[in-house]
């Protein structure tokens, strides 16, 4: 819940710290678009959902680059300080994030296409789920950022450990289907790769939460976030 | 005195000794009594005489202040007169010389503040209003009977006012200089930026400004010539028996006293300490005048 | 993987802080101004534009010349024998330094606030009324209304609009400077111009002073000469630097605070002399 503050004394501040919060829905809101154009490209193979969600990244780009410089020039005209100090700071590094997760939605989309050259005979449920998880997540971030709601970005935190979850299943589920049949090695490839672009992107959700919670508390959430990635040391052994 | 070359707190010098420092204390604190003692008594000194004189006033001025001052007029001794043209004469002397006085000192005084400034004119005429304020009032009263008197053949009122006017003015331009440039160049120039012209930033702001400061003066240059006496002795004269007019001599306290004092009789010796009396009471009251005038302006 | 664009200099692109920065036209155009106190030269060939509606601040260590230039420009100089202005400040095809201009009426133009405030010894009201009236000739029912407006305008009428007859003396030294700037658009100025007019104030009014400034330059041209580099970041559209009388870089605020071209501006912004 964001708490109530008093406005500054000059209102032109308050204009551009206004402007800046927007610029970052913005861009957040593009990027929402780009994750869901591209999970429609994988589950129903649309291609032309893949087409919209790649040429919406240099959009997203740009954006990036305005809040940038936008945020430098509030840091050398505003001499800011404290609760302000933080905002203009954390602007500077959630943009890079959501710009990453942009750029892992466009990747996703362009495998997508390369997918739909094959057959593949299993089920894409996991992934399905894996992807409504990261969506909700995405969109509770970009949410949470225009109210300045450091609660709401704890949930997000947290719900990360259950895309992990997802991600290990899905990880020995391909192998699995690797095993089994040599022609299903080139789609689970791609597959591998497009669930670890979707576990990346909650991954980046994290680090906008933990931005967003040290932004509007001044204090950082706990170094040990519930990770919950292992397919690091997953091995699976073949059924003799 | 970096702190790797001098070891940790210590200071270059001989250590401190406790017993030194202790007898300078001592004879700081002996001579700081022995002067305490000193001003206390100068200041009692100057208080008992001032008591002395007020207490001799009230004390034989007092004792003859009857209704009957204010009401006739000076009169032979024995005839029971008063001090009433005496009264009306110095009213009426020293008001009208402090009108013609006070507005000439006023514009001199503004010309060397606000246009002459530090010209040589300007300090010329600074000078020489020094030396009038400080000259002999007599010299004032001669003067002024060698244009005023001698001319026209007679004593005259306005003789006396003309001659209270010339002290007047060193002392209002003195005043008005004073107060003038006590004003911060700030306020001057706000008004010029706002568009107003010299002048009116001079009586409009500048005035207002001073006026407190300038009152003042004005009221302690009309303390000062109500007891002059010097000048009108030889521009109004002083009249025994009536007011007088301006065209002729006309009576004012100090004469009156100067008169009653020196002769022979009791009565009028008595009105003269009546005289001193009223004199004193009016210069003290326009005295604690100004000082509340300047004051309540805060 | 990176798209095309790629990252060519985020910094880049610095947004001028009005919209349209080089579309406004020029109030005041100072071109090749010297000023000499006595035989001394304080200022040096300045040639400066003061764009429409727009905040110019003027910035440099003490004795740069700046508070200087801001009193050519209402000819407050003339009070004082021995300093003179040579060379053309435009303002309406008319060279502001002529000696054939009119004083009183160039000063109704160009206002000035100053460094100190200095409310006149009279009521808030006439205080208000003072300048207009050199100027003007209002009716009772036209004057209050300006002097309404003036103070409305100044951020001071809530506080003193019960208390219109009482001395302005009065007031707190924050109160007493938003007086000063309400008497000065009293008159209804083209530009305003302040002399570092909150070094004598305390934060809070500082701030409040410079909301107002934020407000004013909708309608006027404002110059601005601060001591307080801070302050001209915040407050002004574009930002002149000083330094030995002359000016040294003139640059949109934005571009001057994240990449000024100058070396001496750079130097003397960081804090590296000065």
């Amino acid at each position: 819940m964001s708490e109530a503050v008093p406005e500054h004394l000059v209102k032109s501040y308050d204009q551009e710290l206004n402007k800046l919060r927007n610029l970052m829905t913005e861009m957040g809101g593009i990027v929402e678009n780009q994750v869901a154009l591209a999970a429609e490209a994988i589950l129903h193979r649309d291609a032309a959902a893949a087409t919209r969600a790649v040429e919406e990244d240099p959009k997203a780009d740009a954006l990036e680059r305005e809040i940038e410089a936008f945020a430098i020039r509030l840091l050398a005209l505003r001499q800011p300080v404290a609760s302000d100090l933080r905002h203009i700071v954390a602007a500077l590094k959630i943009t890079g994030d959501i710009e990453r997760i942009g750029d892992y939605a466009a990747n996703v989309a362009k495998r997508s296409i390369v997918l739909s050259q094959f057959n593949t005979p299993f089920s894409l449920a996991g992934l399905a789920h894996m992807a409504t998880l990261v969506q909700g997540q995405l969109k509770s971030i970009i949410d949470a950022l225009g109210d300045n709601d450091a609660d709401k970005a704890v949930e997000v935190w947290r719900s990360d450990q259950v895309v992990d979850d997802i991600y290990n299943a899905i990880f020995r589920e391909l192998i699995t289907y690797m095993m089994e049949d040599p022609r299903n090695i080139t789609p689970c490839t791609h597959l591998l790769f497009i669930a670890k672009n979707l576990e990346r992107i909650g991954d980046h959700a994290t680090n906008i939460a933990e931005n967003l919670y040290y932004a509007v508390k001044g204090e950082s959430l706990p170094e040990t976030r519930p990770k919950g990635d292992t397919s690091a040391y997953a091995v699976v052994r073949p059924r003799e | 005195m970096s702190a790797t070359t001098a070891a940790a707190g210590t200071v270059p010098g001989p250590a401190k000794n406790q017993r030194v420092a202790l007898a300078l204390g001592r004879r700081r604190h002996r001579t700081n009594l022995i002067v305490k003692a000193l001003c206390v008594l100068a200041t009692l000194i100057g208080l008992v005489l001032l008591a002395s004189i007020l207490i001799t006033l009230i004390y034989l001025g007092g004792s003859g202040l009857t209704l009957n001052i204010f009401t006739s007029v000076t009169k032979p001794p024995g005839s029971n007169g008063g001090l009433l043209n005496a009264i009306l004469g110095t009213l009426i002397q020293t008001s009208i010389g402090t009108i013609i006085g006070t507005p000439i000192g006023l514009m001199v005084g503004t010309y060397l503040a606000e246009y002459g400034r530090n010209s040589a004119l300007a300090n010329a005429i600074r000078f020489v209003s020094d030396v009038l304020l400080s000259a002999p009032s007599i010299l004032i009263g001669l003067f002024i009977y060698e244009i005023c008197v001698e001319p026209f053949g007679g004593f005259s009122g306005i003789a006396g006012c003309l001659a209270l006017a010339v002290i007047v003015i060193p002392i209002v331009v003195r005043t008005t200089e004073d107060m003038l440039q006590l004003i911060p160049p700030s306020l001057r120039e706000a008004a010029v930026a706002l568009g107003a012209p010299k002048w009116k930033m001079i009586v409009l702001i500048c005035y207002r400004a001073a006026m407190d400061g300038i009152v003042t003066g004005v009221l302690l240059a009309v303390a000062r010539i109500a007891g002059e006496t010097a000048p009108l002795l030889f521009t109004s004269l002083g009249n025994s028996s009536a007011l007088g007019s301006l065209t002729t001599p006309m009576s004012s306290l100090p004469v009156t006293i100067y008169q009653y004092a020196g002769s022979a009789f009791e009565d009028w010796v008595q009105l003269a300490w009546v005289g001193a009396l009223l004199i004193t009471i009016g210069v003290l009251a326009t005295n604690i005048l100004a000082r509340f005038a300047l004051r309540g302006g805060r | 993987m990176s798209q095309a664009q790629g990252k060519q200099g985020s910094f880049g692109g610095v947004q001028a802080r009005a919209t349209n920065a080089t579309m406004n036209e020029t109030r005041i155009a100072i071109q090749d101004l010297d000023f000499f106190y006595g035989s001394n030269r304080a200022l040096k060939s300045i040639k400066l534009d003061f764009p429409d509606k727009q905040v110019t601040g003027m910035i440099g260590p003490s004795g740069c010349g700046k508070s200087t230039l801001l009193r050519v420009l209402n000819r407050m100089y003339d009070l004082y024998p021995g300093q003179r202005a040579t060379g053309q400040v435009m303002m309406d095809g008319e060279n502001i330094i002529d000696p054939s201009m009119d004083l009183n009426s160039l000063r109704a133009r160009i206002g000035m606030v100053f460094q100190k405030p200095t409310p006149f010894p009279m009521t808030i009201y006439d205080n208000i009324a003072f300048g207009v009236k050199l100027h003007e000739r209002l009716s009772k029912a036209e004057m209050d209304e300006r002097v309404e407006w003036s103070l409305t305008r100044g951020a001071l009428w809530e506080e003193v609009k019960d208390r219109l007859t009482t001395s302005a003396m009065g007031l707190s030294g924050g109160q007493q400077q938003r007086l000063c700037i309400a008497r000065t658009i009293a008159v209804r100025p083209e530009v305003i111009l302040f002399d570092e007019p909150t070094s004598a104030l305390d934060p809070i009014s500082t701030l409040k002073i410079e909301e107002l400034i934020d407000e004013l330059k909708h309608d006027f041209t404002i110059a601005i000469v601060t001591h307080n580099m801070q302050q001209a970041a915040r407050c002004a559209d574009q930002v002149a630097f000083f330094y030995l009388g002359e000016m040294v870089e003139v640059a949109p605020a934005g571009q001057m605070f994240t990449a000024p071209k100058q070396k001496r501006t750079q130097e003397y912004i960081t804090g590296r002399f000065g």
